[in-house]
């Protein structure tokens, strides 16, 4: 089902003309009204009126993360104070927080793309949604809660956090869908276990999953032990918030973007130029519609490859392949690239080991070193030393081969690793204390 | 003739240990044999204990990660060459051993080794048939 056929099976042609007017339109907007966009167009001599077609976007000034942060808190805000309605602010996963406004019609679209994901994602008017994104200054929350009203749907705010009370109520109110972090979701089903209570055996059936990087192996693990259909959902507070971009049910390959909302481009993260059809690139968003904080060629740090071919689901929109990692989450270790989802895949694919895991990173004299800590659960436990220590030879083994770093793997009894509620901390670099 | 044997994942942290005796403790678990196998990183811990079901139920929902193993108990008299006689006969029969230990009986004449074979069924069989005594495990547990 489409909640919005119009605009989300638009012909490729009319969208882009559709993306072309409101970008004027936009460039129009933030050249009057926001001085930092005004410095920026001067700076480099081009007005409003340059952009003829859409490939005209590359003459645009990128955004950066750090100019959110450099005209903190409302610098960027591109209409008066009082027709903001409500103010949202990054976790600051990577740094300090930004922050962003949304007016009255801000809110209404984000409602309304949060419900077009919730259809995506296989949920409709009469199902019952458990959202356990946290409410508050994150964006996921109040994202989600929005958009399943928007929906029609029934929504049940439990917010992060009470585990116990969370299992709970997801057998006495049996809702049909579950929103929050995939290592929540795992959080979830390890503690139902615990109280004797088989999610797999209730009517839960779609998860609606983002706010960090996960691996379809993590997904596919995730159906497993919930017994449910894991959609990836992706968004970042600057942009909107959940639901700029989502996975139909249909293909659950490659998440669609609201394109009529969101114009998307794929950079060479380094040059700045575009890169070719179908290569991966550093994804770059430019916010079409909003009018809190209109952002122009706002870099995500997210890398991945963007795909217009024909989706069976019958959007038309482009997809952008799952996000496995934040640009600014990769560790360099004695200058080789290291992402944690590569890590956890390999974690994985070697005898099923549990996805709770941690990485440390520390320099020792010159030294990088990287320590993999595993947590033993039951169905990797032997009561033989030496099985124990074949398999932490292996993932090293298996880690050594196909990402070319050396690590050391730590095998840890089960939850002394912290468990989060919100984005799990799978890293620890004690290189940059001190 | 075999025997419930528990392992236990410990972190080589201190106080993981007395914490498992902790429990064992509350629970008014005894301990008739154990034996602990470490490397730098974590340990196994390896117990048998008075009542298996008891123990595993109450480690496990302290958090611990805990398995079941069958093992072989075996009395042997308490003299020079006690050890060797079966250690032989097993290894003539091709039975090998992952690991054992052992502990003296109060009564003093006779000790008690537990045996973790590679093929437990075999390995029973050949102490069997070289008229070896087997503990089973009901009376192991109430020793």
């Amino acid at each position: 089902m489409i909640y919005d056929v119009k605009n989300e099976t638009l012909p490729r042609e009319e969208l882009e003309q559709i993306q072309l007017r409101r970008l004027q339109a936009l460039c129009e907007r933030v050249y009057a009204n926001v001085p930092f966009y005004k410095k920026k167009f001067d700076e480099i001599g081009i007005k409003p009126q340059d952009i003829k077609c859409l490939k005209d976007i590359t003459l645009l000034p990128f955004t950066q993360k750090q100019d959110l942060r450099d005209q903190y808190p409302f610098g960027l805000f591109a209409v008066p104070k009082e027709q903001i309605v409500r103010i949202h602010s990054s976790s600051g996963t990577t740094g300090k927080a930004t922050v962003v406004g949304y007016t009255k019609r801000d809110i209404e679209n984000w409602g309304e793309l949060m419900a077009r994901s919730f259809m995506a994602a296989g949920a409709s008017a009469s199902d019952t949604i458990h959202n356990a994104y946290g409410y508050g200054l994150f964006t996921g929350g109040l994202g989600a809660h929005y958009g399943g009203e928007a929906l029609g749907a029934t929504v049940v705010p439990i917010s992060g956090g009470a585990t116990r009370r969370q299992v709970m109520l997801l057998k006495d109110f049996e809702p049909d869908v579950i929103c929050c972090t995939p290592s929540y979701a795992l959080f979830l089903a390890e503690t139902a276990i615990e109280m004797g209570i088989d999610i797999k055996k209730l009517p839960l059936r779609i998860g609606i999953f983002g706010a960090e990087p996960w691996t379809n192996e993590m997904r596919l693990d995730i159906e497993k032990e919930l017994g449910i259909k894991a959609i990836d959902i992706y968004g970042l507070s600057e942009v909107m918030g959940p639901g700029v971009a989502i996975e139909c049910h249909e293909a659950q390959n490659g998440l669609h973007i609201q394109e009529d909302h969101f114009l998307a481009e794929t950079i060479d993260p380094d040059s700045g130029e575009p890169v070719a059809q179908g290569e991966e690139g550093e994804l770059v968003f430019t916010t079409l519609t909003k009018e809190g904080i209109p952002l122009i060629r706002y870099r995500t740090r997210d890398l991945t490859t963007l795909d217009t071919t024909p989706c069976k689901c019958g959007r038309t929109t482009a997809r952008m392949k799952r996000v496995t990692g934040r640009s600014d989450d990769m560790l360099i270790i004695r200058g080789v690239n290291v992402f944690p989802s590569q890590i956890e895949s390999i974690l994985i694919e070697t005898e099923g080991l549990s996805p709770h895991y941690q990485l440390i990173v520390e320099r020792q004299g010159n030294l990088d070193t990287l320590q993999v800590l595993v947590e033993v659960n039951e169905s990797i436990f032997s009561d033989e030393i030496k099985n124990l220590q074949r398999m932490e030879s292996k993932v090293m083994k298996n880690i050594k081969e196909f990402l070319g770093v050396t690590a050391k793997v730590k095998l840890v009894e089960p939850k002394s690793i912290e468990r989060s509620i919100g984005k799990a901390k799978r890293i620890i670099d004690k290189r940059k204390e001190g | 003739m075999k025997v419930d044997q528990l392992s236990i994942f410990l972190e080589n942290r201190a106080g993981r240990l007395a914490e498992v005796t902790r429990i064992l403790s509350d629970g008014g678990i005894n301990i008739r044999a154990l034996s602990l196998a470490d490397t730098s990183d974590f340990g196994i811990l390896r117990l048998i204990v008075s009542d298996f079901d008891t123990a595993k139920t109450k480690l496990k929902d302290a958090g611990f990660t805990v398995g079941r193993t069958s093992v072989v108990a075996v009395e042997i008299s308490d003299e020079p060459g006690g050890l060797h006689n079966i250690l032989s006969t097993l290894q003539n029969e091709g039975i090998n051993v992952e690991y054992m230990y052992a502990f003296v009986q109060q009564s003093g004449d006779s000790a008690i080794l537990i045996f973790r074979f590679d093929r437990t069924d075999q390995g029973i069989e050949v102490l069997q048939k070289n008229n070896i005594n087997i503990i089973p495990g009901e009376k192991l547990y109430t020793m």
